[in-house]
């Protein structure tokens, strides 16, 4: 592999994590499970030279649930500590499916939730569902910490609003309302070690046959993964019925916009969507009612 | 500091293994070029194909996405690591691939092993399923999965036996 020179530091904390890159600003990148980064390195896409590694500081790999604020995640829990993870299993099972479609098993030991957020790729896979959950993303950086909502994380292919030197630390996800239920659901060629071509994520609450609230995101079908408003608003306060669901379905088709790719036609990529729209909102609303 | 050595220990299978290491250097070129182990093979390099697990702290992971100079201190496992070190006794595992030609070309078998090994460690009984899904991650291009996954539960029944 080619060795560019490189300096490695190992911060203590975070703090010091964040004023290492903004004194070396430009020419750092944080590291954390290395799986996006290595290969960018590898590739030479990235050539930094610093490499902070972040993971070795202590305290952020935490998975801890309480009423009052929901589900918070540290920024360096594993893919796999997530997908496994029996409190995010129960309350938030969609987040879980989606973390354990992540790479393979021996990816997803390595990946952190927040790598797979910061290297904003538009399939990621962690991206969907903390949208549809309404997760906000808790920032430190040399100026001190802001909290944003993961709906305004990302703006663009790689890139989000963070700054040189600012880190996320920590997700929050607030508690769904009863009767509640959510999925992601993928379309891929191989089962393992294959990125999404379409990836949606649902979240319904239902009031008897009404859905009281919908929410529904997509990825790899746009620069940035994005929520499916228009699809949302037309089943919204609705009594759910198979033509209302097919003209969601056709809707959210709209979000659109890749085009052809290595990985499908655009055409493909299209009809996908709507399959998978239909279909998770199905298997989510079925899931309410069974709660 | 700038493109300097790091001076690191390394455990690997039992032993200890002082090496000056570059801050991007991976485990894997690491331990084929630095400490002659080659049992565990450079495929596509980039965390695709899963040939170059190993076991860290018991856990499989790919050796070319872990940067050397963070395993200090960590179990390192390679396939050189599995027979027994006293009486050069293989592992089951390695007998199964063996005996039902759980390999073709052999790219592929450290690592599908090496995964093989740690979720037996996990779970000792594994199904057919548990197999698949805990080698999904290790690609084999000779389309051998069938025999690799019988190979797996052969192994497994021996390990119980013994």
């Amino acid at each position: 592999m080619v060795g560019p020179k490189v300096e490695y530091i190992i911060p203590k904390t975070i703090e010091e994590a964040c004023s290492l890159a903004l004194k070396h600003k430009g020419e750092a990148k944080f590291f954390a499970g290395g799986t996006d980064l290595l290969v960018q390195i590898k590739h030479q896409e990235v050539l930094p030279k610093y490499i902070i590694n972040i993971r070795g500081i202590p305290g952020y790999d935490y998975i801890i649930h309480n009423e009052r604020d929901g589900l918070r995640i540290g920024a360096f829990a594993t893919a796999q500590s997530i997908a496994v993870s029996p409190l995010i299993r129960e309350k938030f099972n969609l987040l879980a499916q989606a973390a354990g479609k992540l790479g393979s098993l021996q990816i997803r030991q390595m990946a952190t939730i927040a790598g797979n957020l910061c290297n904003a790729a538009p399939s990621a896979e962690t991206a969907t569902p903390l949208l549809v959950l309404g997760a906000r993303a808790k920032i430190v950086g040399a100026d001190g910490e802001r909290t944003v909502p993961i709906e305004d994380f990302f703006t663009g292919v790689r890139r989000t609003v963070l700054k040189p030197d600012e880190i996320l630390v920590e997700l929050q996800v607030p508690d769904l309302p009863p009767h509640s239920g959510g999925v992601y659901l993928r379309q891929t060629v191989r089962k393992a070690l294959d990125l999404a071509i379409v990836g949606v994520s649902t979240v319904v609450t239902m009031d008897g046959d009404v859905l009281n609230d919908v929410r529904i995101a997509l990825a790899a079908i746009a620069p940035t993964p994005v929520r499916a408003r228009g699809a949302e608003e037309i089943l919204r306060g609705k009594k759910i019925t198979g033509g209302l669901l097919q003209e969601a379905g056709q809707r959210a088709v709209g979000e659109c916009t890749r085009a052809d790719s290595i990985r499908a036609s655009a055409e493909y990529r299209r009809t996908i969507i709507k399959v998978l729209v239909v279909r998770a909102i199905e298997q989510a609303v079925e899931q309410a009612r069974a709660v | 500091m700038l493109g300097e050595l790091i001076p690191v220990v390394l455990r690997v299978n039992g032993d200890d293994y002082e090496v000056g290491v570059k801050p991007v250097e991976t485990l894997l070129d690491v331990l084929r070029e630095k400490l002659g182990l080659t049992g565990t093979p450079m495929m596509c390099d980039e965390g695709e194909c899963g040939s170059c697990t190993v076991l860290i702290d018991g856990k499989p992971v790919l050796s070319c996405m872990t940067l050397a100079v963070e395993c200090e201190g960590k179990d390192i496992l390679t396939i050189e690591g599995l027979a027994d070190p006293a009486t050069g006794e293989l592992h089951p595992l390695q007998r199964t691939f063996v005996e039902r030609s759980g390999m073709q070309c052999g790219i592929c078998t450290p690592g599908m092993i090496l995964t093989a090994k740690a979720l037996i460690d996990g779970n000792p009984d594994p199904t057919e399923d548990d197999v698949r899904e805990a080698l999904a991650g290790n690609l084999c291009r000779c389309g051998n999965y069938p025999r690799i996954a019988e190979c797996v539960l052969a192994a497994a029944e021996l390990m119980k036996g013994g």
